[in-house]
């Protein structure tokens, strides 16, 4: 099967347009340089041609953008979904956050995507611009002239611990039908959890003391749909701009994972937009993994109307003091 | 919290309205000692405490937390205690993974008739608690006095 490429897409969505099943289209454009791919909505076959793009960078997650973008018309919204993304779709669908009638949702299948960090690890820093054939990446800097990597060495790690090829949610489907992956995705939070106290604190220490408070985490997360957060409300003792005391920094990380928590979908999108790189994506994974050890396995997203483990119960549920114990302990 | 130069817990007792808090008046009523230094904040229902309280207790200084209400199944609002018990589960669990000391942390179930239990727990926990010396994973330096 051919890999999913920028032409196939353009095509798809021009005809999209040509043929009335929808009034725009959601999808990638360019941003300022070849790597920060961003979203955007294409309204005229011309726009499409010249601005659309797919490739290896375009990690960004679209679903999201449906809660807006439905409510602008009536017409219907198209819109293209990765694997993972089509788990987002399923959870705000769950949520109510859009009407399923106003969007006509093409999957497409996917075998991971770049990351930049990772890119900029290699080739090193003031990358001018990139290019990827689906094998190699181009790349040239201000400093070191052009490098040639490969792209299996900067997949990024959401990828490469992909949980599902699977598009779980689509109204057409372009590539394969993938397949559902047992990944090693815990594999981290197990290895933080076997750390002692002062280790695992030193951890979060280090890396959540580099947050800037940019709030893109939030941002961009499609189970963060709330129109009124906490974290905007000059009471929280967290709105601040870059922390005041690290203490911020717990409290709103703690807070903002604890607020997905069994709705997040595992999706990473919050890892990717860190400016500062912070592995957020395993504080969410933790709640993943303690809901499944503690409540039976949950993934957020697999069905429409499925019920948040933490909107629900059973009488015989394990007590939080037992609960702390079984979270360090399981697969120590 | 240091008092004299002593170190003494401040724990901060969220009770609810119609057993724990029940409970702690019974104890009262009884007789029955426990710390001064307990602070107890009285909530409609034990699943009225959002993990910010918690987590703003201990900014403004409280070296323990205890979330306290009725037992399983005798919830004033039928099963405002089962929602507790889940998301206490994960935040207590995930407080202990960011290297948060796990025993500053405690739900327990406490009627109106267990008078005795709410000092006996009182005291338990804030020994506990005082074993381990001030919060400082969790402090907030402006709120330092
Ligand atoms: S918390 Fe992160 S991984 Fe989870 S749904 Fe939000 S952006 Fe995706
Ligand atoms: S994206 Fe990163 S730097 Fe920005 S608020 Fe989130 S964790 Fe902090
Ligand atoms: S009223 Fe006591 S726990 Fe709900």
């Amino acid at each position: 099967m051919q890999k999913i490429n920028s032409t196939m897409l353009i095509e798809k969505a021009a005809q999209l347009l040509e043929n009335g099943t929808a009034d725009r289209v959601l999808g990638w454009k360019k941003g300022e340089f070849d790597y920060d791919i961003t979203p955007a909505v294409f309204n005229s076959v011309d726009q499409i041609k010249k601005e659309f793009v797919f490739g290896d960078f375009c990690g960004a997650n679209l679903s999201k953008y449906l809660v807006k973008e439905t409510r602008k018309g009536d017409g219907k919204v198209a819109v293209f979904l990765k694997p993972c993304d089509t788990y987002s779709f399923n959870q705000l669908l769950t949520e109510k956050r859009f009407d399923r009638e106003k969007v006509y949702a093409v999957g497409i299948s996917c075998e991971g995507m770049a990351d930049i960090f990772k890119v900029k690890q290699i080739a090193g820093d003031g990358i001018v611009s990139v290019s990827s054939d689906g094998e190699n990446v181009k790349v040239e800097t201000l400093y070191d002239g052009e490098k040639t990597i490969k792209l299996s060495d900067v997949i990024a790690e959401r990828c490469i611990n992909c949980k599902s090829r699977k598009c779980v949610a689509y109204d057409e489907l372009m590539g394969e039908e993938g397949e559902i992956i047992d990944s090693d995705r815990f594999d981290m939070v197990s290895k933080i959890e076997s750390m002692s106290e002062d280790e695992r604190f030193g951890f979060w220490q280090n890396e959540l003391s580099k947050c800037i408070r940019c709030n893109a985490c939030r941002n961009v997360c499609p189970a963060c749909t709330c129109e009124k957060c906490v974290f905007d409300n000059p009471d929280s003792c967290a709105q601040n701009k870059a922390p005041a005391d690290s203490f911020e920094e717990k409290m709103f990380h703690i807070i903002r994972a604890f607020h997905v928590a069994g709705r997040c979908t595992d999706c990473g999108e919050c890892s990717r937009v860190c400016p500062q790189n912070i592995p957020l994506h395993l504080l969410n994974r933790k709640f993943i993994k303690d809901i499944d050890t503690f409540y039976g396995e949950y993934q957020a997203g697999a069905q429409v109307g499925s019920r948040a483990p933490l909107v629900d119960y059973t009488e015989g549920d394990i007590e939080p003091g037992e609960a702390v114990m079984k979270g360090e302990s399981e697969n120590a | 919290m240091q008092i004299n130069g002593e170190f003494k817990p401040l724990i901060v007792a969220f009770c609810c309205n119609w057993c724990s808090y029940a409970g702690a008046d019974l104890a009262g009523n009884n007789r029955l000692a426990y710390p001064e230094n307990v602070k107890i904040i009285k909530v409609p229902c034990s699943c009225r405490v959002n993990p910010m309280f918690i987590l703003r207790a201990f900014q403004r200084g409280a070296d323990g937390v205890i979330i306290c209400g009725c037992h399983p199944g005798d919830c004033h609002y039928t099963s405002g205690n089962y929602y507790t018990r889940r998301r206490m589960s994960l935040l207590f669990s995930m407080l202990n993974f960011l290297g948060i000391e796990k025993e500053r942390t405690r739900v327990e179930w406490v009627s109106a008739a267990e008078g005795a239990k709410f000092a006996a727990t009182m005291n338990e926990f804030t020994e506990a608690v005082a074993a381990l010396g001030e919060n400082k994973r969790l402090e907030d330096l402006r709120c330092k006095r």
